[in-house]
């Protein structure tokens, strides 16, 4: 399988990214700059955390306007999967592939720690591997991760199955302590966590690993003959 | 040539913790009579001549970049400025 | 457009304008000698910033050559942006710590978020990738509404600069004391990564060659006082003359990639690399001629500005910043440009390299200044100021060890926890991404921070340190102790040091008791440097840090890098097993002066004489420590510092839901909370007690790890601290966001 790690100006998880995929889950990745308008070759779409044009607008905001965005909404309809990690999921938010949008953290103030998570949907693409209700410790790093949409819009996510993970505790005041949606079809997360941090137990935690690794099995069941 | 003054505000429903921490800081400071703070951006642009629809341009600005609808509310002034 | 009315040479000469900009009448006569005639204005600014303490370390220099600079392993010693130690396997680390302490006085966010800027340019300039920021931080008491803003603005300004960029913030250290009160210390350090081939150097080499100017434009940034001579006779009204550097991380982030893959890439076209810090164009222009034997010839016409109506003066003195200077072969200009472009960057062509050592500046076709770069870059007077000894130190040394007076232990052990000095920081390195690069192995708040060196076997860890009580009592052994506890640290985390980088805080040097301080800590930094085998590589002066005449505590902050042969050598602080044994290194004397305790019962006083340290049995112990932890025979280590044995034993138990119970023989105050040196608390497994006992023979077993999470202290048999590890955890945890949440 082949991954593309965008990189827009000022990303700068895209490296983390690009190791997880490489190092720890041992598939192909590239990373590919925000200009480019065809990621036909790819397999999957990993839209890296970071300060994409320094979040000076708002989150993801001007990101959201660049080049590749396009490519990455065919790649959403042609049902591959798109991943948005923390700036990548603000930047999923302002293009309208993921409802709603993102405040500032309810204690006005950057939060990084390792936080637990609680596995919501156990049956998308991204989260195949893990056990619904299981509890699994991913990083967080954001200064805007307070997830707010509409009651409708919450319905909505609720009923159709689209909350994949959710804080065990408040963290940053999100609504339902959403932490991680998917798009109606399934096929596009967003998360504010970082799982790509959590992929070797020498930084603390490998509990991030199987979430790329249930997209590589997604993939393989549904390309691979014989898989 | 036309200055745009644009204001980005969170809208109503949303809250402003900003703008509470400020309330709450001014009212720590003995200003009692201060209600509600809410916390916007404001952003100048100047519009050339070029441009023939500066009012239609302006909201289209707006809704796609300058503001995110889904949290935030936008108004706009427009001038005519003389050339510098 | 403004008119500018800038006064003319002998104005400046008669009317002494040259004072405001901070150069003596003798310095002026100097200028004069040089130049063969007087300087104009643009001229006289040069030379007053070329020669401000701050570039020239004029006041501090013969200080500073008393640092052992040279080892093995040194690559690169102090004089160029960063310091550079041999790693192996072709690999080095470069280094280097700097203060912003005077504009994060005025202005806390934006002060501290332009000094992380500019330490991180220091450190990719030589070409390295920086891979880690740490800090270390100096407050008054957290109780005015004015220190709290100071410390809470420093904290988000370092968390703004460093998390967009996109380097973690691994580590750091922060003291409050009333000497700091008006006067904060923020002191930035970064730590990078580099191939042997990727080294460079700020030099300007080849005559034609062509001067580029990349990032930034410039604006009227951090143009200070000096300016107020001209504004007298400026016509224009409405000048605008910000005073405070605004930091744009996004534009620094732009310009790393882009400089790296100039280094990286086009590493036949380009010459020469140095960041604008400092005196932004001049330091850079001239410095780099300077080094090289070449002159530079500018025309400022073409340099990238912000602002209309610059005058040469401004462009030159301006710092603005994320800018760089960069030499390049002639002819290759395009490939330059096209390469930033990439980045959104600009890179202009302003100048050429010349064979004359002049650096010539034209503006609107004419030559608005003509300056020696060697006057400008090396002949700044050096000053041997006077230093005496100072009336509180012999009343210090004269007075006898006085044991505080102690009732309750266990209470005066949670005072001690909710010291702000040694009360956790979480508050603080929350707010800064420490695990951006996925490389960050031990995280804030252990001894050291460590990274991995992804694709090897290797980790580095970093520290930074100072006791400044224990300088201010007794600078020479105080100096020694800030070298010898950054080693602990080091060593504590299984490292062995490599180099420090020291950034050296002062008051002011025209008192010669301040001096006599500078002089008696270089020398104990120095005594200590020799003896760990850790040279300076490379650091920072700042003087000058007084309020109302009152000086701060001395404080040069050793920043200390260290190598880790195996990543399974890691080492934290944290206990990890129940039924492990805990030894203690070293042995409790009645050190008080400067301790924790000794502050916490007088109302903030410390007095008497400074802890102290024997360097051979220090680099004994950290010897024995270093090849226990490299043998597999050590759970956990950590060093005891502030607030003594009893602070170090439940720190370890702190996040491990574990307990302990240990037993000690002497005085209880002295064993629980004096401040003696070399000493370590270690946790070890059962099965290795033999082995351990061999290699580290003055290890003493004190007690064992308990699954019950109790911290029990028990002295001469009679059990003088119990309490559960949550309560004791609570009260360290909760001080700081405590203090900074109540009225003040």
């Amino acid at each position: 399988m082949k991954f593309a790690v965008i990189v827009f100006p000022g990303s700068n998880c895209d490296v983390d990214m690009y190791h997880a995929v490489k190092d720890e889950l041992g598939e192909q990745v590239d990373l590919v700059w925000h200009d480019a308008d065809n990621l036909d070759e790819y397999d999957g779409i990993l839209l890296p955390g970071g300060f994409s044009y320094g979040d000076y607008l708002r989150s993801g905001a001007i990101a959201h306007m660049s080049n590749v965005m396009a490519a990455v909404k065919r790649a959403a309809e042609a049902d591959k999967p798109v991943l948005g990690v923390c700036n990548g999921f603000q930047i999923l938010l302002e293009s309208g592939l993921l409802p709603g949008a993102m405040l500032r953290n309810k204690n006005l103030k950057f939060i990084c720690r390792t936080v637990e998570l609680s596995v919501e949907n156990d049956e998308t693409m991204f989260t195949s591997l893990y056990e619904k209700g299981e509890k699994i410790s991913i990083p967080v790093a954001h200064g805007e991760g307070n997830y707010y949409c509409d009651e409708a819009t919450l319905a909505k996510l609720k009923e159709n199955n689209q909350i994949a993970f959710t804080y065990a505790s408040d963290v940053n005041g999100s609504l339902s302590d959403i932490a991680g949606i998917t798009n109606e079809k399934g096929n596009v997360l967003g998360m504010m966590p970082h799982p790509e941090r959590a992929v070797d137990e020498l930084l603390g935690s490998a509990d991030g690993l199987k979430l790329f690794q249930s997209i590589v099995k997604h993939w393989r069941n549904s390309h691979v003959v014989n898989a | 040539m036309y200055k745009v003054k644009v204001y980005v505000t969170l809208r109503e429903s949303v809250l402003d913790p900003q703008g509470k921490a400020v309330q709450q800081s001014l009212s720590s400071l003995g200003y009692q009579g201060v209600e509600e703070v809410r916390i916007g951006k404001y952003m100048e642009l100047q519009f050339d001549d070029s441009v023939r629809d500066v009012e239609g341009t302006v909201k289209e600005v707006c809704e796609k970049l300058l503001s995110n609808p889904v949290i935030e509310d936008y108004r706009y002034e427009i001038e005519e400025s003389a050339k510098q | 457009m403004s008119l500018m009315l800038e006064p003319n040479p002998q104005q400046i000469k008669d009317e002494k304008l040259y004072s405001t900009m901070g150069l003596t009448d003798e310095e002026f006569a100097k200028v004069e000698k040089i130049l063969g005639r007087l300087p104009n204005y643009a001229e006289t600014g040069l030379f007053s910033v070329m020669w401000s303490e701050h570039c020239s370390y004029k006041n501090s220099k013969p200080v500073l050559s008393r640092f052992p600079t040279k080892g093995e392993h040194v690559l690169q010693g102090p004089g160029e942006g960063a310091g550079i130690v041999d790693i192996g396997d072709g690999q080095a680390v470069a280094f280097k710590i700097e203060s912003h302490n005077h504009p994060s006085a005025i202005e806390p966010y934006q002060g501290a978020a332009t000094g992380v800027g500019g330490i991180i340019r220091d450190v990719f300039s030589m070409g390295a990738r920086p891979v880690a920021i740490l800090n270390s931080l100096r407050f008054g008491e957290l109780e005015t509404a004015r220190v709290k803003y100071l410390f809470e603005e420093v904290v988000a300004g370092i968390a703004g600069y460093g998390n967009c960029i996109g380097i973690p913030t691994v580590g750091g250290e922060i003291g409050f004391d009333p000497s700091y009160d008006g006067n904060p210390l923020v002191n930035a350090m970064c730590v990078g990564l580099i191939d042997h081939k990727d080294i460079q150097k700020g030099q300007a080499k080849g005559v034609g060659n062509t001067v580029m100017y990349v990032g930034a434009k410039t604006g009227r940034d951090g143009i200070h006082g000096a300016t107020f001579a001209s504004e007298e006779l400026s016509e224009s009204s409405d000048e605008k003359r910000p005073a405070v550097q605004v930091g744009d991380p996004f534009m620094e982030k732009l310009l790393l990639e882009a400089c790296l893959e100039l280094i990286y890439n086009h590493q036949d076209v380009l010459v020469g690399i140095q960041d604008m810090g400092a005196a932004g164009l001049t330091s850079s222009s001239a410095e780099m001629a300077s080094k090289s034997g070449s002159g530079i010839e500018m025309n400022l016409d073409l340099i990238p500005q912000r602002e209309t109506g610059m005058t040469p003066y401004e462009m030159m003195l301006s710092e603005s910043q994320e800018r760089m200077l960069i030499v390049v072969k002639k002819g290759h200009e395009k490939e330059i440009e096209d390469l930033f472009a990439k980045y959104g960057l600009e890179a202009a062509s302003v100048g050429v390299v010349t064979d004359d050592k002049m650096l010539r500046l034209i503006h609107k076709g004419e030559v608005a200044a003509e300056v020696p770069v060697d006057a400008l870059a090396e002949d700044a007077p050096v000053y041997h100021k006077p230093s005496a000894e100072p009336e509180y130190f012999r009343t210090f040394q004269a007075m006898e060890d006085v044991t505080p007076d102690v009732t309750d232990h266990k209470e005066t052990l949670v005072k001690l926890l909710q010291q702000p000095t040694i009360a956790s920081k979480e508050w603080v390195y929350d707010q800064y991404d420490y695990q951006v690069r996925t490389n960050t192995v031990v995280a804030p708040g252990s001894d050291a921070a460590v990274i991995r060196l992804r694709g090897t076997n290797k980790a580095l860890a970093m520290t930074t340190d100072c006791n400044a009580r224990y300088i201010y009592l007794d600078p020479k052994t105080g100096g020694k102790i800030a070298v010898a506890e950054a080693a602990r640290n080091i060593v504590a985390s299984g490292a062995r040091p490599l180099a420090i980088t020291d950034g050296l805080n002062y008051g002011s040097p025209e008192n010669p008791g301040v001096f006599w301080q500078l002089e008696q800590s270089a020398d104990g930094i120095s005594e200590a440097c020799l003896a760990l085998q850790s040279p300076v590589i490379g650091g920072n002066v700042s003087l000058y840090n007084e309020t109302n005449g009152t000086a701060i505590y001395p404080t040069p902050i050793i920043g200390m890098v260290g190598l880790i042969e195996d990543v399974n050598h890691i080492t934290t602080q944290a206990a990890k097993q129940a039924g492990d044994l805990v030894y203690v290194i070293g042995d409790a004397a009645n050190d008080f002066g400067g301790s924790e305790l000794q502050k916490l019962m007088n109302d903030g006083d410390i007095f008497g004489q400074s802890p102290a340290i024997d360097l051979t049995v220090e680099k004994a112990r950290q010897d024995a420590l270093l090849t226990a932890i490299q043998s597999g025979l050590v759970q956990s280590a950590h060093d005891i510092s502030e607030g003594g044995f009893a602070v170090a034993l439940v720190e370890k138990l702190f996040g491990t839901g574990l307990g302990a119970r240990v037993s000690l023989q002497g005085e209880a105050t002295a064993a629980l909370f004096a401040e003696t040196q070399s000493r370590f608390v270690i946790t070890v497994k059962p099965e290795n007690k033999e082995a351990f006992e061999a290699v580290v023979q003055d290890a003493k077993q004190i007690g064992e790890v308990t699954a019950q999470p109790l911290a029990s202290i028990t002295i001469n048999g009679e059990e003088v601290v119990q309490a559960p590890v949550s309560e004791l955890e609570d009260a360290w945890k909760g001080a700081i966001p405590c203090l900074l949440n109540s009225e003040a």
